[in-house]
């Protein structure tokens, strides 16, 4: 037995991506049979394969301690070459091929609008809930609403106030759990929403900021309306790293002196 | 030839980043401002240039829609590696702080979309022809 999986995985590591390619194809099989056969095609097959992938996450995330899922396991390592940020962006850019001109215009301002109300909403929930269980400090309370911003502005804005390593990880945490969120809870809550149209999904990327979890929610809703998201949630990250550690620290202080 | 589909959206990608880059640095703030999104804009308005004049193969074309179609595939990959375990273990301001920002941002998509669809009248002829 020992012998034979020697054997797998002697082939299987250096081949990693093509591995990836195998595991993820027969997800996807299964998740889309489950979704014709269990669901009768109510809940979308991407829908099913990106909840498992990330049962699959918790799995290798408790069987390794490592901080990539199931891309910690030697065996599963091409699905982080698979699912890294360098093909995510390739073919978040690759879906802009067919985007609509005409529609992306008709929502500009309103997406540039979700992006600074969703930005101060998020870092005000982040800072009363840092609040309400203790953190009352300005630097915490800002690091932490840039953790709900996104997993990236928490770290940013920390490490430019100078926040302590367990805010920043918390910080983190709630990004992450806003990521995972959105992935999960689109599909579900897109139609009573209203996000059927280009225009509700160019909204929606910058109300929700997290390029993963957009990418995944819109994936798992609806794929034509993926260019329109992603496209505004690009540009989230970076204008929250803007006015995180400057204008968000600078309110939040003068409220909590 | 379909390298040459992804010569163009390769391109894009990376002129797109440099700026995102560059743009950063400009604000002075350590992230990539919009990489991603600039090159999705250059890649519509390049390919929609190239397509105009007929000068788009199919079979370049063919190379940008492969990448395309395995968005999704790529997403489930990615889904897989997340940190799952550090998300539920991180306490419940973690939790709570995630999850109600995600909720009342929903809240927000109708009245936001609402404000595109009212547009300019000229906006709204052209999408109804």
């Amino acid at each position: 037995m020992d012998f034979l999986s020697d054997i797998i995985l002697k082939v299987v590591k250096p081949n990693g991506l093509i591995a990836a390619f195998v595991i993820v194809g027969a997800i996807t099989w299964f998740s889309y049979w489950c979704s014709k056969t269990l669901t009768k095609g109510r809940v979308h097959g991407s829908a099913i394969a990106i909840v498992i992938g990330l049962i699959l996450a918790y799995v290798g995330g408790e069987v390794t301690g490592g901080k990539k899922g199931i891309a910690d396991i030697a065996l599963f390592s091409g699905i982080g070459l698979m699912g890294g940020a360098m093909l995510r962006d390739f073919c978040i850019i690759a879906t802009a091929f067919g985007i609509d001109l005409r529609e992306l215009k008709k929502a500009g301002v309103a997406g540039v609008l979700a992006l600074v109300i969703s930005m101060a909403l998020n870092f005000a929930i982040g800072a009363s809930v840092a609040y309400a269980f203790g953190y009352t400090d300005a630097v915490s309370m800002t690091t932490i609403g840039g953790g709900v911003a996104t997993f990236i502005v928490g770290p940013v804005t920390g490490a430019a106030l100078g926040a302590s390593s367990d805010v920043i990880a918390l910080s983190i945490a709630a990004g992450v759990v806003k990521s995972i969120a959105v992935m999960l809870v689109t599909p579900l809550l897109a139609k009573p929403f209203g996000l059927t149209t280009p225009a509700a999904a160019t909204v929606y990327g910058g109300l929700m900021g997290t390029t993963s979890g957009t990418a995944a929610g819109l994936a798992a809703t609806d794929p034509k309306l993926v260019p329109y998201g992603a496209l505004t949630s690009t540009f989230y990250t970076g204008f929250g790293c803007l006015v995180g550690p400057s204008v968000c620290y600078f309110v939040i202080k003068a409220l909590v002196g | 030839m379909v390298i040459y589909g992804l010569f163009i959206m390769g391109l894009c990608a990376i002129v797109g980043n440099v700026l995102g880059e560059v743009l950063g640095a400009m604000l002075g703030i350590p992230a990539n401002v919009g990489g991603v999104g600039f090159a999705m804009l250059f890649l519509v308005l390049v390919t929609r240039k190239l397509m105009d004049k007929g000068k788009l193969s199919k079979l370049a074309e063919s190379g940008i829609q492969f990448w395309n179609a395995m968005y999704i595939p790529v997403v489930i990959a990615m889904a897989a590696q997340q940190n799952v375990v550090a998300a539920l273990k991180g306490g419940w301001v973690a939790v709570i702080g995630g999850l109600a920002a995600v909720f009342l941002c929903f809240f927000l998509i109708r009245p936001l979309a609402k404000l595109a669809d009212t547009g300019s009248p000229a906006d709204r002829t052209a999408a109804a022809e």
